[in-house]
């Protein structure tokens, strides 16, 4: 079951590798939308350290967003979806491993490019180090939770629309978890409450949100 | 065995078809006949599972399919209108991932030698976004080679090959009912057999033309 799974992991990410146009987008928008803030704003440093949690959140959010469009459709629009629910493993385990490859390519990037963006905020090493650190347990959350709405509306016309419908509420307590943990290790407070919850939504997420998946797909595909 | 108890199958407000009954066993090739649009590909995805039946059951080994998923799906092969690979991975590529998934790991000579047998030598490793029409079939239809799960079903297998690929195609399913095999398709061109037995079922105007 365990090497299916690093099977499908490989496969994603050889896919992504031939495929690159589709990963630069997601970060390419990322870095974009964080620029422009501070180029609209001007270089009022108080005011960009006070936007910084909420902007960093919002563009992570919309960037994973973006990137969810192509999580499942190219496999539905080829036939290796339907394939892969034929196959003899549980479907959680391919999904498991799909998301897997697909964080690895548009969430991880995001993560790691995030200290760099903010500098342009004036954050301090330690406001930087808490954007990683809630960047890395929120994004694969993200994933998680927008593979459902991905399997929901694949098929669909205008489905890109209805993705945002269905997942930007179900982001909200990550939004504010992150941006929260972040602020608060800007103004002082420490943000370990904030990383805590952030952890548990990223559990709950990875126990629960595969199943649902999978029974999305199974609908999806019929 | 493959059992179908008054099978019914409702798509939007068309009742597609009711009251279907046949079974297949060892050896056995059923033809599936019907106008387009009677329901062929409809029936063979809910035989795989894909679809849920609006009423009635499928019954593998005398049990449910819904009930024994996984195990099921380890006795199937369903190739359908789409080609199940990916245009971006070559045909090697394609076959190993796909006999990976099916729970059974196939070296990269045997991938290959299965991919020179139904005929793409000299295009093996090319990725198969380059590949005709046929040439796609045919790496979609490679994993009949090396695939041994006893049910075959095949929704218009025979459709963009070309004259010797037809004839491969219909060796490779007459020995996999000789082998004691079960095959289903849909097709406008019939298979010589030389050993078995050969089933038809008609849908659509016709009505319950079951054999």
């Amino acid at each position: 079951m365990f090497d299916v799974f690093i099977a499908v992991v490989r496969r994603d990410l050889l896919l992504a590798m031939r495929r690159r146009s589709d990963v630069l987008t997601t970060l390419f928008f990322f870095v974009i939308v964080i620029t422009l803030f501070p180029l609209g704003i001007g270089p009022e440093m108080s005011v960009l350290r006070g936007i910084a949690p909420g902007i960093f959140w919002v563009a992570a959010l919309l960037a994973s967003m973006l990137a969810l469009e192509h999580l499942f459709s190219i496999d539905y629009t080829d036939g290796t979806l339907e394939q892969m629910l034929l196959t003899p493993q549980p479907v959680f385990i391919l999904v498991l491993g799909k998301v897997l490859a697909h964080w690895l390519v548009t969430g991880l990037p995001l993560v790691l490019l995030s200290p760099l963006l903010g500098l342009q905020y004036d954050l301090s090493t330690q406001a930087l180090a808490t954007m990683m650190l809630t960047l890395l347990i929120g994004t694969p959350a993200l994933s998680l939770i927008g593979a459902i709405g991905a399997a929901l509306t694949l098929g669909l016309r205008g489905g890109g629309v209805l993705v945002s419908l269905l997942v930007l509420p179900l982001y909200i307590p990550v939004l504010i978890f992150g941006a929260g943990a972040v602020e608060a290790t800007v103004s002082g407070l420490g943000g370990a409450g904030h990383v805590s919850m952030l952890g548990a939504i990223l559990i709950l997420s990875l126990i629960l949100t595969p199943i649902a998946t999978s029974a999305a797909l199974r609908i999806s595909a019929e | 065995m493959l059992e179908v108890t008054n099978l019914e199958c409702i798509r939007g407000d068309r009742r597609l078809f009711t009251e279907l009954e046949f079974s297949l066993s060892s050896g056995e090739l059923l033809y599936l006949h019907g106008h387009n649009g009677s329901g062929k590909t409809t029936l063979l995805r809910a035989i795989c599972g894909l679809i849920a039946p609006t009423d009635g059951e499928v019954r593998w080994h005398d049990q449910n399919i819904r009930q024994q998923r996984d195990a099921f799906a380890a006795d199937v092969v369903y190739i359908g209108h789409k080609n199940g690979i990916k245009d971006d991975l070559t045909g090697v590529e394609n076959l190993r991932i796909a006999c990976k998934l099916d729970g059974l790991s196939i070296t990269e000579q045997e991938a290959w030698q299965a991919l020179e047998t139904i005929g793409l030598c000299g295009h093996e490793d090319l990725p198969t976004r380059v590949l005709s029409q046929g040439q796609k079939r045919r790496v979609s239809l490679a994993r009949l080679l090396v695939n041994k799960s006893p049910l075959w079903v095949l929704d218009e297998p025979f459709t963009a090959l070309d004259k010797a690929a037809v004839k491969l195609l219909q060796s490779v399913i007459r020995e996999h009912i000789s082998a004691g095999g079960m095959v289903m398709l849909t097709t406008h061109q019939e298979v010589e057999l030389t050993t078995g037995q050969v089933k038809r079922l008609q849908l659509g105007w016709k009505r319950e033309g079951d054999v």
